[in-house]
């Protein structure tokens, strides 16, 4: 069994997401150092609204059980709980039934006996229209418009689960919890302060844990990250012994994926970083003083929802001629009348651009990284890559659409070639690519909930 | 003078959430730093001008504790929305890297 608390909470933080791996040994040395719990994220809305929508995970299945497995034996191993949060990446309630299943092959296959909670994040639509209703809903900085019709489109909601629901799970005596969407530093900072460790250092402590080692000098690999909680300070170090914290890489840490350096938001306050001192312990470690905790007024839970965007197809084709990229602009803009005129001949009143369909046209050599961001506009190169994509209301107009648009780039003439050219080079035949279903984020809001734990439900189940 | 590409040890572009994109100017050396610091050419107004924005649209910062300069700006379309051309946000920092620092 952990031995009991008293002057600090030892943590152990699996990887940056669980499925993106760490050194079996780096674990081992953590669980030497006697972690009262092991966490771990498991998503992010980075890698985009398709996966949330389709139900997608963005690590495979095999990589995602391997982590769970070694943390899970790790956890049994010193008798503490692990947490994992955003279970499958996007923390729906096909994401969670993933990891769930992982977690049932690996009990069975270790022949382990788990008390499991399972922390449901997707929201019910009801719900939210009568919060909606109540005026609960409100909008954060950048936000695209939000209402009931807005919550109807959505495939899916999900809200991000503060610390509460942790908490309650821990309570309840789970030896693992999988938790749908969730605040990735509310996984880490539930346990210290369900202990009665102050807010500044456990949610400070959090934010450096939920990318796992990520806040190393030079980052190799994902891997574990250890930190000792305590009440005016931190420590963090990594475990494996080629990676070493500095003051700088601690601090510069605060500035990844976060709008304000300063100050970090969650849900049931602000982390302000303004007197955030920090000092080296010795090569590899780092103490950190002063993170201060200012509580909301309001508690509020972020909101994650994806609605269906359209089906795609995408044709990637190349330039080599230098005489159409010397004309390019035109060229283009040729091109697109003629896709109009064709799309108007075969299909003519029955489809609208912007409702049935939309184009793109993305070039790159001058401006497919950057779109509209691009300054540079001085091209010199001799070959362009023109990825068209469309984007329609079924995947069969996407397909027929792409069909139209290469017979038109292939044959488009230029002034400076007499009769037939061959102007665009299409590696594949077919020379589209199926995409799918395609989603996009649809809200940015916050919902205020009467009590923390009525939006995230708790199931307990017993694993044998 | 120098490039601002050269004195950093770390210029990186990410989206923070599906709304902002957030660049990361980074130093090892604390002189080069406060040398960017007071030469006050990677600014406000110089983001705004290079990302097609008004100076109220960008979020700038001094992180003296970790030598570096930091700025958000709201993203042109949301992240992975039809148009998308960098879903990660990762690629977008280029345009800072050839202002020249006194």
């Amino acid at each position: 069994m952990a031995e009991p608390i008293t002057d600090e909470i030892r943590v152990v933080s699996g990887s940056s997401s669980l499925g993106l791996g760490f050194h079996e040994d780096s674990l081992n040395r953590a669980l030497a150092l006697k972690p009262h719990f092991i966490g771990c994220d498991g998503g992010s809305s980075d890698p985009g609204p398709t996966y949330l929508g389709r139900g997608l995970s963005s690590s495979p299945y095999s990589a995602i059980k391997r982590d769970l497995r070694l943390l899970v034996l790790g956890g049994q191993k010193n008798g503490i709980p692990v947490m994992v949060g955003s279970c499958g990446t996007a923390g729906g309630a096909p994401h969670l039934d993933r990891v769930l299943g992982a977690l049932k092959e690996i009990v069975q296959e270790e022949k382990l006996n788990l008390k499991v909670a399972l922390i449901h994040s997707e929201q019910d639509k009801e719900y939210l229209k009568e919060k909606y209703r109540a005026g609960k809903i409100r909008e954060l900085g950048n936000a695209p418009p939000f209402d009931e019709d807005i919550i109807d489109r959505s495939e899916r909601i999900v809200g991000c689960s503060g610390a509460e629901p942790f908490q309650k799970a821990l309570e309840m005596g789970a030896d693992v919890v999988l938790a749908g969407r969730a605040s990735d530093t509310a996984i880490f900072a539930s346990f210290p302060t369900l202990k009665g460790f102050p807010a500044g250092p456990s949610w400070h402590a959090a934010k450096i844990l939920e990318c796992g080692a990520a806040s190393v000098k030079q980052r190799k690999t994902p891997d574990c990250m250890f930190a000792w909680i305590r009440e005016d300070h931190f420590d963090v170090a990594p475990l494996d012994p080629d990676l070493a914290c500095s003051p700088q890489s601690i601090a510069s840490h605060s500035l990844y994926e976060n709008n304000d350096p300063f100050e970090i938001k969650e849900i049931p306050g602000t982390v302000d970083l303004t007197e955030a001192s920090y000092e080296a312990l010795d090569e590899r470690s780092v103490r950190v003083r002063g993170s201060r905790f200012i509580p909301a007024e309001t508690y509020t839970v972020k909101l994650e929802g994806s609605e269906m965007a359209g089906y795609q197809a995408i044709t990637p084709g190349s330039i080599r001629d230098p005489y159409i990229i010397e004309v390019y602009d035109e060229w283009l803009a040729r091109l697109k009348d003629k896709i109009k005129i064709r799309l108007d001949m075969v299909y003519g009143d029955s489809l609208k651009e912007g409702k049935d369909y939309s184009l793109n046209y993305k070039t790159y050599g001058r401006d497919g990284t950057m779109g509209p961001l691009e300054p540079v506009k001085d091209y010199n190169t001799h070959e362009y890559l023109m990825m068209f994509e469309v984007t329609a209301k079924t995947q069969k107009l996407a397909n027929d659409i792409s069909e139209i648009y290469h017979h038109q780039a292939l044959h488009l003439p230029i002034a400076k070639w007499n009769g037939l050219i061959s102007g665009v080079a299409f590696p594949y035949s077919p020379s589209y690519f199926e995409r799918g279903a395609i989603y996009r984020f649809n809200v940015h809001h916050t919902v205020v909930p009467d009590d923390p734990l009525e939006m995230f439900p708790i199931e307990l189940v017993e694993l044998s | 003078m120098a490039k601002l590409g050269d004195l950093a040890k770390l210029v990186r572009s990410k989206n923070a959430g599906p709304f902002y994109l957030t660049f990361d100017v980074m130093f090892d050396d604390p002189a080069v730093y406060e040398r960017v610091k007071n030469a006050n050419v990677l600014s406000r107004a110089f983001v705004a001008e290079r990302y097609g924005l008004s100076e109220n649209e960008v979020m700038f910062f001094y992180v003296d504790n970790a030598l570096a300069v930091k700025a958000s700006i709201p993203r042109p379309i949301i992240q992975g929305d039809v148009g998308e051309t960098d879903s990660y946000g990762g690629q977008q920092f280029a345009p800072l890297l050839d202002i020249e620092i006194p």
